[in-house]
C-alpha cells in the first residue's frame, strides 16, 4: 500500500529534453529540418489543388491561379519554395552524413550554419529566375 | 558469431529482420526516395519556372506532354513514399498515447494516399486530355 502512494506521489524521473539544452547550429538544423518536412507535407494540398484546377476548369484553373499571383499567395509560394530549397540541401546533408563523412564537429557546426544562407540564396535565385521567365 | 548467447535461430540470423520484422527496409526507402527526390523536384521547379504567367491552354498543353506527364506522376509517387515515411517517424516520436499513436499513423496513410491519388489522377486527366 505504502509503495503504491509513493509511486503515485512522486513523478518518476525525466531525463533532460531539448529545451534544457542551449541551442546550436547543429541541433537548430535538425529541428529546422523536421519542421520544414512537416510544411512541406501540408504544402502538398497547394500542389494537389493546382493539379486539379488544372484538370478541372478554366475558372477553377484561374481562381487557384489567381490565389497564387496575389501578394499572401507569393508569399506563401516564396516561404515554400526556401522550405523546399532547404529540406533538400539538409537531406543531401544526410545522405554525405550516411557515407560516414563530414561528420567531425567543426565540419557539422559549418555546414549548419551554412545552409540557411545557401538555401536563401537558391530560393531568390529560383525567383529572380522565376520573373526573368514571366518577361 | 555463434555464441552460446544467441538464441536466434539460423534462418532468423540470415534474414537479419530483427523484431520489427522490417529491417532497414523503411531506412533505404527513405534514402532511395531521397536520391530521386532532387533531380525530381528540382524538375518540378522548374516546370513551375517556365509556366510562370501561363495561361490555361499553355499549362494544359504544356502537361500534356508525355515526357512531362510521366516525371511529373514520378514526383508526385516519389515525393509522397518519402513524406509518409517522415511524417511517421514525427507521430512515432511525438504521440505517446497507443491509441493517438494509431490513429494519427492511420490518418498519415491515408491523407498520402488521397491528395496522392488525386494528384496521380490529375496528371492521368491532363495527359489523356480529358
Amino acid at each position: 500500500m505504502s509503495e503504491t502512494t509513493a509511486t503515485k506521489m512522486r513523478p518518476r524521473p525525466l531525463s533532460p529534453h531539448l529545451f534544457i539544452y542551449r541551442p546550436i547550429p547543429t541541433m537548430v538544423m535538425s529541428i529546422m529540418h523536421r519542421i520544414t518536412g512537416g510544411a512541406l507535407y501540408v504544402g502538398t494540398l497547394l500542389v494537389a489543388w493546382w493539379l486539379i484546377a488544372a484538370a478541372t476548369s478554366p475558372v477553377a484553373f484561374n481562381t487557384a491561379n489567381a490565389v497564387f499571383g496575389s501578394v499572401i499567395g507569393r508569399l506563401v509560394l516564396f516561404g515554400y519554395t526556401w522550405v523546399l530549397m532547404h529540406h533538400m540541401l539538409g537531406g543531401i546533408r544526410h545522405l554525405v552524413w550516411d557515407t560516414g563523412s563530414g561528420l567531425e564537429k567543426e565540419t557539422a557546426t559549418k555546414i549548419a550554419i551554412g545552409l540557411p544562407i545557401a538555401s536563401f540564396i537558391l530560393t531568390i535565385l529560383i525567383w529572380i529566375v522565376g520573373y526573368m521567365a514571366r518577361g | 558469431m555463434k555464441s552460446i548467447h544467441d538464441f536466434r535461430t539460423p534462418l532468423g540470423r540470415v534474414r537479419g529482420l530483427g523484431s520489427a520484422k522490417d529491417g532497414t527496409g523503411t531506412f533505404w526507402r527513405q534514402r532511395l526516395t531521397a536520391v530521386a527526390n532532387v533531380p525530381l523536384l528540382l524538375f518540378f521547379v522548374g516546370l513551375l519556372i517556365s509556366l510562370n504567367g501561363a495561361t490555361y491552354d499553355e499549362v494544359r498543353a504544356a502537361l500534356a506532354s508525355p515526357l512531362v506527364a510521366v516525371v511529373l506522376i514520378l514526383v508526385i509517387l516519389s515525393a509522397f513514399v518519402h513524406m509518409a515515411i517522415g511524417m511517421k517517424e514525427i507521430i512515432e516520436d511525438y504521440a505517446h498515447d497507443e491509441g493517438v499513436k494509431v490513429a494519427l499513423v492511420i490518418a498519415n496513410i491515408f491523407f498520402v494516399t488521397v491528395v496522392g491519388a488525386a494528384c496521380v489522377f490529375s496528371i492521368l486527366k491532363l495527359a489523356f486530355g480529358g
